[in-house]
């Protein structure tokens, strides 16, 4: 039966090794009717391009709570980008000081998630952007 | 240039998005599919089952790192499909069969696509075969096709698959289990995995027993009078003519005992090659392909031909316990 599905990878580049938020969000993203690729702890910017590449995902979730935000995501996002992805969308959930927030928005990442984000804001952001795009 | 001639030229993105078309079932990817079909049937497609937990995933990753490293001097490019169970009321999946082959990552002689299995019950995704296809065409030597987590009846990756593993562990059942029929049977390898636990001899006895019954005459092992099996040479069936499964000891998150696995897989597709039954699986496969199609396109074509109002009225019939649901077909369809 022909249907589409908004299709998520969820990742946590670095070295951090706190997935529980991660966890949360792919979780929510399920209950919201997604298909949610989850990659686990500890990746590497071309793990997690090379992922996205081959699921040919909608959207990116990148869970940081190492602080290395700014190093990350700028690499993932050139690297999403050097594979041909240009409309895949990326967003950042952790801990972001505010003003790395600007900085990454600017760098092309969607939306920037802290902490007490209700996850049903996450949806709804990520179903407007994919109804846009 | 085409999507079918980006993928044959080797484009992975165009592979990648032909696969959502695939499996979405659209226009697109059916065209793609028509045209790639010609390129299809040299890969050798193996089809990994068991039980959720039984460490699949694991397995898949440790086979594919395996044939990478090329034992035998051949290099060849691998291709997984993992498939991972949809919700029954949302829809949605978590699709988390990468988590255990990170190793993978990096090597451009591989490729990992997971899939939500979208409501059918057989272990597979209704894509499954199409996605297998274009990674086919695609020009990748091995398949490797994980099910759902599949219990007692998930057949269906027979149907798809050249050879055909079951993955057990120790401890899932005892000798009962092992004599019911459907997923033991058509295994092609047995996998014990995680066969550092406790209860292993217990589970290769069952399973050995068992195929002691559906094989007489395979005597790659002997049924002792005490009820204890001889130790037998591992992997020794290429020259028998009767394939006998064999049951093959893994510890997959250790690496241990791929390599023999890996073996077994070329020593099964050499077995099937010798005595025709790669062609034979093969024809079957279409032929059941074939079918379904055809099925689902009578069935189209009559939903569309037929009177809407007429169908109401005639269901009607059936709510009011005037007509049997088969007479309602046959009065429908004449």
């Amino acid at each position: 039966m022909p249907e589409k599905r908004i299709r998520v990878l969820i990742a946590k580049p670095g070295l951090d090794g706190h997935d529980r938020g991660a966890k949360v969000i792919a979780r929510a993203l399920r209950d919201a009717g997604m298909e949610v690729i989850y990659t686990g702890l500890r990746q590497t910017p071309e793990m997690i391009a090379e992922a996205a590449l081959q699921e040919d995902v909608n959207m990116i979730g990148l869970s940081i709570l190492s602080g290395a935000h700014m190093a990350l995501v700028p690499r993932i996002i050139d690297l999403v980008r050097a594979n041909g992805q240009n409309e895949v969308g990326i967003f950042v959930g952790g801990i972001i000081p505010e003003e790395d927030v600007s900085a990454l928005l600017a760098k092309g990442v969607k939306a920037v998630y802290g902490p007490g984000t209700p996850t049903s804001k996450v949806v709804e952001d990520i179903r407007s952007e994919f109804a846009a795009g | 240039m085409t999507a079918a001639e980006s993928i044959l030229a080797g484009d992975r993105l165009a592979l990648s998005r032909l696969l959502t078309q695939v499996e979405n079932g659209t226009p697109e990817g059916r065209s793609a599919l028509d045209m790639l079909f010609k390129n299809t049937g040299h890969a050798h497609l193996v089809g990994v089952t068991g039980a959720p937990g039984t460490g699949k995933s694991c397995l898949v990753g440790q086979i594919a790192a395996v044939v990478r490293k090329a034992p035998n001097g051949v290099l060849r490019s691998v291709a997984i499909v993992a498939v991972d169970p949809s919700s029954p009321f949302n829809g949605g999946a978590i699709l988390g069969d990468r988590v255990r082959m990170r190793d993978l990552a990096g090597d451009p002689g591989v490729f990992i696509r997971s899939m939500a299995s979208r409501g059918a019950l057989g272990g597979l995704a209704t894509a499954t075969a199409g996605v297998v296809q274009v990674l086919d065409a695609a020009g990748f030597d091995l398949i490797l096709v994980e099910t759902v987590g599949a219990g007692q009846s998930e057949v269906d990756i027979a149907r798809l698959a050249h050879t055909t593993i079951v993955v057990e562990t120790p401890g899932m059942g005892d000798d009962i289990q092992a004599i019911k029929a459907g997923i033991l049977e058509i295994a092609d390898i047995l996998v014990i995995n995680k066969a550092d636990r406790p209860g292993v001899e217990n589970t290769e006895r069952a399973l050995r027993v068992n195929l002691e019954l559906g094989y007489p005459n395979g005597g790659f092992h002997t049924f002792l009078e005490s009820g204890h099996i001889t130790p037998e040479p591992p992997v020794r069936m290429e020259e028998d003519s009767l394939w006998t499964p064999p049951v093959l000891k893994t510890v997959a998150i250790e690496s241990l005992g791929i390599p023999e696995l890996v073996h077994a897989i070329w020593a099964h597709r050499k077995y099937l090659a010798r005595t025709g039954l790669l062609e034979q699986r093969d024809r079957e496969r279409l032929e059941h392909d074939f079918e379904i199609l055809l099925q689902e396109r009578l069935k189209a074509d009559w939903l569309g031909s037929t009177d809407e109002a007429k169908k109401e009225q005639t269901l009607d019939l059936v709510y009011q316990r005037q007509l049997s649901p088969g007479q309602a077909v046959d009065r429908l369809v004449r």
